[in-house]
């Protein structure tokens, strides 16, 4: 993150870096994406990312990482990587049948 | 703010034919069909037919521009506000449409194209945006007008966005309306104030923006149905969720209302409740002036592409320094770790 690599094809040389944004809404809670802009570099993405994505107080803590450095599971896999825990209603706790007395459990 | 119906590739002239296709791609097509018609979203590394990704990326990026370019208008007006309670009122919209077009600009490079693409697209007069920021912003009144009517139609169209079938998209819509009731509200706020406490001189400055905004606010759904050739295809992909004119409807029978109790008349003298329909009739829309302000030929097309470009050529050496800043301080660091 500290160090971005040489543009890429996909990037024009003269344009900045994406980087994707996570944003802590509260301690407590986790980092979750919200969407990425362009920076160029890490500590610029960081400021903008307060001005763009937390102008209501929607934050207390932000990552960024530059796109480019995500490595995402194929989308054309989805039915093979996810499907097989489609009967696996097992693993659920509402697979169980226990008497009234105890089904708090 | 601020989208339009933009489906105005027909006029535009643009790619309409259907290429011929494989029967692989058809057997993918027949696939996606069967996803939006489950209700399923579609993300950008899904496949999805070349048509879709063209009339998304067109959608989005135009809705992009118009929120850079709507920022122009307003502008003007940060520095003459009359208190400093408004002051901060609009420099807070005007940033919010900054960072409206910034989610846009976003979700459509999600689609394959740079985000320097799309602005030499703009700057070039290739991409559209909004023809309701062609027109001048004359007095202090236009801002509470712009926010209740320009904004509240954008509302209107905005929020069937948030379900739409491009997933990106949808995400950035529903992040950019929860922002936007404020700019309707802070508007129709600052109306009500010269309405109510203002001089007879005030009073008729709000009436005279209302004049101006009225029309040019209700083309903001685009041209008729009949008359919008790419509706229906935007519908069945779930681009588009209600049309053009059942949208103008809706808008126009929530604000005859707010122009009651605003204490402003709207000037269509055809304007009025039809019982059977349950709905505002209203009169003849001059479609031909929503053409040549689109084509380029209203009041103020010239002076806001001429402002976004002078800001891009002006900005060209912060964007340069920033990474060759950027380039240095990477090389800095790798010279620590091999040390």
């Amino acid at each position: 993150m500290d160090n971005p690599k040489e543009p890429t094809a996909a990037t024009p040389a003269a344009e900045w870096p994406l980087w994707e944004i996570f944003v802590r809404s509260r301690a407590g809670l986790d980092h979750k994406h919200c969407g990425s802009l362009h920076a160029a570099d890490p500590k610029m993405a960081i400021q903008l990312a307060r001005d763009v994505y937390t102008r209501r107080q929607e934050g207390s803590s932000i990552w960024v990482v530059r796109s480019d450095q995500i490595v995402a599971s194929d989308p054309g896999d989805k039915g093979m990587y996810f499907d097989p825990m489609e009967d696996k209603v097992y693993r659920h706790p509402t697979f169980y049948q226990l008497p009234d007395a105890v089904d708090h459990m | 703010m601020y989208t339009q119906a933009m489906d105005t590739m027909g006029k535009e002239g643009g790619d309409g034919k259907k290429p011929v296709r494989s029967a692989e791609d058809l057997l993918l097509e027949q696939r996606f069909d069967a996803r939006i018609d489950d209700g399923d979203f579609i993300e950008a590394k899904d496949w999805m037919p070349e048509h879709y990704r063209k009339t998304l990326l067109r959608q989005i990026s135009q809705h992009a521009h118009s929120e850079i370019v709507g920022m122009l208008p307003e502008g003007n007006w940060i520095s003459r506000a009359p208190t400093l309670k408004r002051k901060a009122i609009l420099l807070a919209k005007v940033q919010d449409e900054a960072g409206h077009g910034l989610y846009l600009y976003s979700a459509a490079e999600t689609l394959g194209t740079s985000r320097d693409q799309m602005l030499h697209a703009l700057h070039t007069g290739k991409a559209k945006y909004s023809s309701i920021f062609n027109y001048p912003t004359l007095s202090w009144a236009d801002m509470g007008t712009i926010g209740w009517l320009v904004d509240g139609a954008a509302i209107m169209n905005q929020v069937p966005i948030c379900r739409c079938s491009y997933a990106p998209y949808a995400r950035a819509m529903i992040r950019i309306c929860r922002e936007e009731s404020f700019h309707q509200r802070q508007g129709y706020e600052a109306l009500l104030t010269m309405m109510s406490k203002g001089t007879e001189a005030q009073k008729a400055m709000v009436q005279d923006a209302v004049n101006r905004w009225w029309w040019p606010s209700i083309m903001m759904f685009g041209p008729p149905d009949d008359q919008s050739p790419n509706s229906a295809q935007s519908m069945r992909w779930g681009i588009k969720r209600i049309s053009n004119d059942e949208l103008r409807q809706k808008f126009i029978d929530a604000t005859v209302e707010q122009a009651k109790i605003l204490g402003v008349s709207l000037p269509d003298p055809d304007l009025k409740w039809n019982e059977a329909r349950q709905a505002h009739d209203h009169g003849a829309i001059d479609w031909s002036e929503f053409w040549r302000v689109i084509g380029g030929d209203g009041p103020c097309n010239r002076e806001r592409l001429g402002a976004r470009v002078k800001a891009w050529d002006d900005g060209a050496w912060v964007r340069e320094a920033a990474l060759a800043h950027a380039a240095k301080e990477a090389a800095k660091t790798r010279q620590d770790i091999a040390a």
